[in-house]
């Protein structure tokens, strides 16, 4: 917590003092509701004007055995009044709602910070539970600010009266944790109300408000805290801003690519973390002329999705890793057949089931070269949860222009990580009204246009355009069957040059910071906020180094080559074994460099200076 | 819209060269499918034939229609989001006992619960033909053939039976080289709201040539198949040797009748395609070669809300109550901020 001024609050007798960023981690139990905590205070954090950022991490099971390391929740968020990109590397406060959240998260607090502890759930018995052989709080005090309050019983205490079982109202104490940040941090308790008020009835909403309430004048009363905190609103764009989540900001992305294409919307899932929320968020947009689909199997979700293109309908399926491997071979349908669609894979770390829950970037050879034969196809992605909306359109316009299926790569960090989003301009927003082919003069499956080489979108229900598409290699223009090898040989031209062709319509790559230098560190996707932090210090630091991130992985921006040329290192760090970093590589001949994360978390800052310094020759 | 009274089954023919086998039971139902297309009253162009990998995938190729030849065993999941895309089109999906029964039997199952109002027709030879002679999810026991040179030993699965225990709302039986009969339940099935699942039994001549010989030849049809009409006894044979199928508990046994005698008075199931439960169904389906004739016909026939008239009831409804949906509304829901300069 950096200080810059201090001063006394008109409402309460304590001081406060005025801060420029904060990052605060909520943990506990999965069953402690620390998402929801993390989320509530994110929302009035956001409603106070600051730029944030946020990381969710928890375990894949729902309901993991309690007071145990693997049923750890975490939710972390960075504020500030100042342009942040990261949730930050370590935390200035840490809530542990039990010994083995503790155990799990207070190493990464940074020196001398604040660890909120809730002493009712310290005992011989959960200690152990958490893998401590001797209680830890003598050694903590020494490193951190160590505050302890009877959370659990205080709740009790504020609930008294209410007819609600013990297990019930015990549930509410993440509010009484919550009700003590927005004291401490000087945030507004009524967006959490209002949505309480939305969400519950009866003595459970009671209990609620009063436990939010009591944690919020506990702050004011006790001496455990004698000073509050603000952290004024950010100097950001003019606008309207609102919270949004990346996997929230897809699910609207495709219902906004249907309005703007004016194309009914058909999207077909199965169920997988971390994407089903785009599938359930989706779904609640009927009103919009949207269908969505949940198939009996991600094979099933694929091809009712390219069906539905065929149909004429603006076709989407949401996956992670392993669902996207089985729909590798209907993707490869889509491509022969040239249909529109995309192809949305939420990335996660893997191999196999890996680990659900958790951040890798890994399938970005899979979506290039993961099915038989030569199968070109673009690939987009985006690099911060309010970009994977645009994202969304963007792949969808590009898949209807050019008739081929895209791929849209998000991440488990972009999924589920929160920002102030500036809502754009409806009207502002790219329109793309593609018509279906009509006329049967001349009309042929496979003749193309000379620009795009897009074939016509020839639905069915078209009088006089009857013809027939599928798997099997196609002549030529006719589209009829055919084994001819010099035909064969020209479609699979055809398809490679008209995917690559999306290239020369790319706007440049903007390089951050000087155009040419002594290193250049590219990246793509989620790994943006921590690159752009890192580079952005290394510059205030004395260094030559810039950054530039890319969206689009296939094909690559035309100037991409002159970009990389133009400085006399590269670093990639990517969430996976180098990637991105092999393909510059072959593709330019250039001696690029890896840096390479595979722990299931995101980068942080210091990782990719560090790594910017030794490449400099800078000692830390 | 073309003028769907005026077609013809040459406006169903394509211009691609046939690629099936000499003798290939798959001439007979193109032939037949050509023929009842025109009579449906349904423009031409609104027709859309789906199907997976196989011989019988092959077909869409030969409709002049919209066709769509996807991958192998997926084809009931294709012709679901056309059929969920636009409710109005006709769609037929084109599978066999490999392709629908083997990897696409997943599929095959969903498709037929969810009740889309399509039609499939499954050629059964009992044999892999474009693989070149492996048996098949419905080869019967000891079969031979190049991957199992000593006799199968997986038991087959009755597709008749598979479609009832998956909840089909219509279920039948043809034949391939039986013109009138094919043609008939075609027309039955288009008639049908909701997934019309047909089993067309279909000569192999290469791989498993004869299969099904006792029920394709006119002469031996007499003894080994048992036509379903409803509202009709169960009864078949020659005039002077008729014999009825009587069930009781849910199992059928044979019982022979005189000469001009009332099966029903001797307790012989009268055919009814619409009883609520399907547990006729499946005794029917239970009858099998040579124990028993072999049922052609339709199993089953009752009405169920379909797939895609719901999907399309919940947009409908969705945007009668809360109004067509606005991006911009939708961008500023929820607690959103305003910063000024």
């Amino acid at each position: 917590m950096s200080k810059t001024s201090k001063g006394s609050s008109a409402s309460s007798q304590k001081r406060t003092e005025k801060l420029e960023h904060v990052a605060i981690r909520f943990t506990g139990d999965s069953g402690d509701g620390m998402q929801l905590t993390g989320t509530k205070f994110t929302e009035s954090t956001a409603l106070a004007g600051n730029d944030l950022a946020t990381l969710p991490d928890y375990p894949a099971e729902i309901r993991a055995p309690a007071g145990t390391l693997a049923g750890v929740s975490g939710f972390q968020v960075h504020f500030a009044s100042e342009d942040i990109h990261t949730p930050a590397d370590h935390p200035d406060l840490l809530v542990a709602f039990n010994p083995a959240a503790l155990r799990a998260n207070v190493n990464d607090v940074r020196p001398s910070g604040m660890v909120i502890i809730n002493i009712d759930a310290f005992n011989k018995k959960s200690l152990a539970k958490a893998g401590y052989e001797d209680d830890p709080l003598p050694e903590l005090r020494e490193r951190f600010k160590v505050v302890e309050i009877p959370l659990t019983k205080l709740n009790r205490e504020a609930i008294k009266g209410l007819s609600l079982s013990a297990r019930e109202g015990d549930r509410s104490k993440n509010f009484f944790a919550l009700g003590l940040m927005y004291w401490l941090y000087n945030r507004p308790m009524e967006p959490t109300i209002r949505w309480l008020e939305g969400r519950f009835k009866g003595n459970v909403l009671e209990a609620n408000i009063r436990v939010l309430k009591a944690g919020h004048a506990f702050g004011e009363t006790t001496e455990l805290f004698p000073v509050s905190y603000i952290v004024p609103a950010a100097k950001i764009q003019p606008g309207t801003y609102r919270n949004i989540t990346g996997n929230t900001a897809l699910a609207w992305g495709i219902v906004a690519a249907g309005v703007q294409m004016n194309r009914p919307v058909f999207l077909g899932a199965y169920p997988i973390t971390p994407a089903s929320d785009v599938l359930h968020e989706v779904s609640r947009f009927r009103h919009f002329g949207v269908k969505t689909a949940q198939a009996e199997d991600e094979i099933a979700a694929m091809s009712a999705a390219i069906g539905a293109a065929f149909a004429g309908s603006l076709a989407f399926t949401t996956t992670s890793g392993p669902g996207f491997v089985l729909k590798q071979e209907a993707l490869g349908l889509a491509i022969m057949a040239e249909l529109p669609m995309v192809v949305v894979d939420i990335q996660r770390a893997g191999p196999s089931t890996g680990m659900p829950t958790k951040i890798e970037q890994a399938d970005l050879l899979l979506a290039l070269y993961g099915r038989n034969s030569e199968s070109p196809v673009p690939i987009i992605a985006p690099s911060s949860p309010g970009d994977c909306f645009h994202a969304a359109i963007e792949a969808a316009r590009l898949a209807v222009e050019y008739m081929t299926p895209v791929v849209l790569l998000s991440d488990g960090y972009l999924a589920n990580s929160a920002e102030p989003w500036l809502i754009p301009d409806v009207e502002a927003l790219p329109r793309t009204e593609i018509e279906n082919h009509t006329d049967p003069e001349g009309f042929q499956p496979y003749m193309r246009d000379p620009e795009s080489l897009a074939r016509p979108w020839a639905i069915p229900g078209t009088p006089g355009l009857e013809h027939r598409i599928g798997g099997l290699s196609k002549e030529e223009v006719t589209g009829s069957v055919s084994y001819d090898p010099e035909n064969n040989q020209r479609m699979h031209e055809i398809r490679a040059d008209k995917v690559a062709r999306i290239g020369s319509v790319l706007p440049p790559l903007e390089v951050k910071g000087p155009s040419q230098g002594d290193l250049l560190v590219v990246g793509w996707g989620g790994t943006l906020g921590a690159i752009v932090t890192a580079t952005e210090e290394a510059r205030e630091a004395g260094l030559s180094v810039s950054n530039v991130h890319l969206r689009h992985l296939n094909p690559f921006p035309a100037n991409l080559e002159k970009v990389l040329g133009s400085f006399e290192k590269i670093l990639v760090p990517e969430i996976n074994s180098g990637q991105l970093c092999l393909l510059l590589r072959a593709k330019f001949l250039l001696p690029a460099k890896s840096m390479s994360k595979l722990t299931g978390q995101p980068f942080l800052v210091a990782e990719i200076r560090a790594e910017i310094d030794a490449m400099l020759g800078q000692e830390n | 819209m073309s003028d769907a009274a005026k077609l013809t089954r040459k406006d169903f023919t394509s211009d691609q060269e046939l690629r099936w086998c000499p003798g290939c039971g798959d001439y007979s139902i193109l032939a037949n499918v050509q023929r009842v297309m025109p009579e449906l009253g349904v423009p031409r162009e609104n027709f859309v034939f789906v199907s997976g990998i196989g011989c019988s995938s092959r077909f869409p190729y030969y409709m002049n229609t919209y066709g769509f030849h996807t991958i192998h065993g997926r084809a009931p999941a294709f012709a679901t989001g056309i059929k969920a895309a636009r409710p109005d089109l006709s769609v037929w999906v084109i599978t066999g006992d490999g392709d629908g029964l083997s990897i696409g039997g997943n599929h095959l199952m969903h498709t037929i619960r969810r009740n889309v109002d399509l039609q499939l027709l499954l050629f059964n030879n009992r044999v892999y033909g474009l693989t070149k002679g492996q048996y098949s999810p419905t080869s019967l026991i000891g079969m031979k053939s190049k991957s199992t040179p000593d006799g199968s030993i997986d038991h087959p699965v009755d597709p008749i039976a598979f479609a009832l225990g998956a909840g089909a709302t219509f279920v039948a039986r043809t034949i391939d080289v039986d013109a009138a009969h094919l043609q008939q339940t075609l027309r039955r099935a288009h008639e049908h709201k909701g997934m019309a699942f047909i089993e067309i039994l279909q000569n192999c001549p290469v791989y498993n040539d004869d299969e099904w010989i006792e029920v394709e030849d006119r002469k031996q049809r007499v003894e080994a198949a048992l036509v379903l009409d409803d509202g009709q006894p169960l009864v078949w044979g020659p005039a002077d040797q008729r014999r009825g199928i009587r069930i009781e508990d849910g199992i059928p046994s044979i019982v022979a009748l005189d000469a001009g005698e009332d099966p029903v008075s001797k307790g012989i199931a009268v055919h009814y395609e619409r009883h609520e439960t399907p547990a006729y169904a499946f005794a029917l389906a239970s009858l099998q070669r040579p124990a028993f004739p072999l049922p052609i016909g339709v199993f089953r026939a009752v009405e169920k809300p379909t797939y895609e008239a719901m999907l399309q009831q919940q947009v409908d409804d969705a945007i009668s109550k809360m109004g067509k949906g606005d991006l911009a509304e939708l961008l500023h829901s929820g607690d959103t901020w305003t910063v000024t300069q």
